[in-house]
């Protein structure tokens, strides 16, 4: 695999939570553009990986490097790289004590300097682009699941990262609201964004991604494209668990 | 011998099981119409008879000292209090130990003995050591009670900023720090904006309380509404209504105190 294209590298890391050993050596690299799904069980350690590409999470040993910059023990370096890489979680998290355009324009004005006008005009593009311009002066806790998650996506947007990390975004929604956010998701797979999502929307797979990763146990099992996936996994650990999710 | 639950009579719900709302009488707060009730009363003695109306004015001046040490104390303690309690939640082992110490020497001292100690101890050390005329800064009783009350009460607010910060989701925090945040930036626009309307009413009740504990800067003889009572009653022999309307006044401003403190915490809650 070359290096010279990719845009995250990740070199042999380990990662302990007590007696747990969440992280077995996971080495990788992610393309630009590429949108690569991680599926695998709970406790597999997809989050725990994904979360040590903007250093939420530090492994204990190995080496992360986001578009050039190494993950250390330096906060210029981790700064640098989480203005680069955005991140939408399972629970939203938007500040609910913020209206949805105050949401997306805080770190636009702290982080990259921009004026209110400035950022707000941004924000407002955004908000658009996700379908919701109306919900501009709304709080958060007046928004179904669906509408928050959209504004989480507009808010990490909002600093136009390169990599954009989304940690299970559909798992807490109800149903009927899983498709608005994928949509969106999908969009941005459309424009080249370079995305890494823990996912098992096999739909949003399928249409979107251009790399499988099937992980267990803290290590990768298989990484693969879909349509090799779908039709042909090599493993067999990858088969039962995709009869499981599938049905 | 226990009842049978038939013969309990069964608790008000609705059909889907949850509590009925109280009925219309329940939610009316009889305790403040009482109150205003006896503090008409109260207000009618007082202006009509000669003998209340020269004393509240006579104690007119300890209250407003007794306001004057409160408020600046209180925000004093506020910024002690601000400072302990991130020191309590942060991870820096230093700084964690130093804001656990205070914590714990502070609260297990009496407010009382920690006045007299600092006024009496301290204070005096600290005026030596500092050249004139700066050394009357630490021998005035109204500054030493100001921050007595200040560092006593820090300590009780340090823990009700931590119980605010700790009750934050912790993904609070990650999203403020995903979007390039330093920790100060995300503590001082997303977590404590959010923690400080969640600890309000505690604040509220300690601003309260340390009204009423301003009285024991009488102790190192702060002019403020105990002290001038005391001394007026002692002077005229008539404690009765000396005291009488020093408990009023107190009361007075508590209750005006609680009611603005309520004001405040609807004026600022997070929309739903």
């Amino acid at each position: 695999m070359s290096h010279a294209h990719s845009i995250i590298q990740i070199e042999n890391i380990h990662k302990r939570f007590g007696k747990v050993h969440a992280l077995r050596g996971i080495s990788t690299t992610v393309q630009r553009g590429q949108v690569l799904v991680l599926i695998g069980p709970s406790g597999s350690g997809k989050s725990t990986l994904l979360r040590c590409i903007n250093g939420l999470e530090r492994p204990d040993t190995g080496r992360v490097v986001v578009d050039g910059i190494p993950l250390d023990d330096s906060s210029d370096h981790i700064n640098a790289v989480r203005a680069e890489v955005g991140i939408v979680f399972q629970q939203f998290n938007l500040f609910p004590h913020l209206t949805v355009l105050q949401n997306i324009t805080l770190a636009q004005q702290i982080i990259r300097q921009r004026t209110p006008d400035e950022s707000k005009k941004i924000a407002r593009e955004l908000l658009a682009k996700v379908g919701i311009p109306e919900k501009a002066d709304a709080y958060p806790a007046q928004l179904s699941g669906g509408q928050q998650q959209r504004v989480a996506i507009a808010r990490a947007l909002a600093m136009n990262p390169k990599i954009m990390l989304f940690d299970e975004p559909t798992s807490a929604l109800d149903p009927e609201m899983i498709q608005e956010v994928l949509e969106t998701m999908m969009l941005l797979a459309k424009e080249g964004m370079t995305m890494v999502v823990v996912s098992h929307e096999m739909g949003f797979a399928r249409a979107a991604a251009n790399r499988i990763v099937f992980m267990d146990g803290g290590a990768i099992v298989e990484d693969t494209s879909p349509e090799q996936l779908f039709t042909n996994p090599r493993e067999e650990r990858t088969k039962q668990f995709l009869s499981k999710i599938l049905n | 011998m226990s009842v049978p639950d038939s013969a309990k009579p069964p608790p008000a719900t609705n059909r889907a099981g949850r509590a009925l709302p109280m009925p219309e009488w329940e939610r009316v707060p009889w305790w403040i119409i009482i109150l205003i009730l006896a503090g008409i009363w109260a207000v009618m003695i007082i202006f009509t008879s000669a003998d209340y109306t020269s004393i509240i004015t006579l104690l007119s001046s300890g209250i407003y000292l007794t306001l004057y040490v409160t408020f600046f104390a209180y925000a004093l303690a506020l910024v002690v209090g601000l400072l302990a309690g991130l020191m309590r939640v942060s991870r820096n082992p230093v700084l964690n130990t130093l804001g656990t110490l205070y914590v714990e020497v502070i609260r297990g001292i009496p407010l009382l003995v920690q006045i007299l100690y600092f006024f009496y101890v301290i204070a005096p050390a600290l005026a030596d050591r500092t050249p004139e005329p700066f050394d009357q800064l630490f021998r005035s009783e109204v500054n030493m009670g100001i921050i007595a009350l200040a560092i006593g009460y820090g300590a009780y607010l340090a823990e009700t900023y931590r119980a605010g910060i700790e009750a934050i989701p912790r993904g609070q925090m990650e999203a403020a720090r995903s979007l390039g945040m330093s920790y100060v930036q995300a503590m001082r626009y997303v977590i404590l904006p959010q923690a400080i309307r969640i600890i309000l009413p505690p604040l509220g009740n300690d601003f309260v309380a340390m009204l009423k504990d301003s009285a024991l800067l009488s102790a190192i003889s702060v002019k403020e509404l105990t002290l001038w009572t005391r001394q007026r009653s002692a002077n005229t022999f008539r404690p009765l209504e000396h005291w009488t309307i020093a408990a009023f006044l107190y009361l007075t401003m508590t209750i005006g105190l609680s009611l603005f403190v309520r004001y405040i915490e609807r004026k600022f809650a997070i929309p739903k």
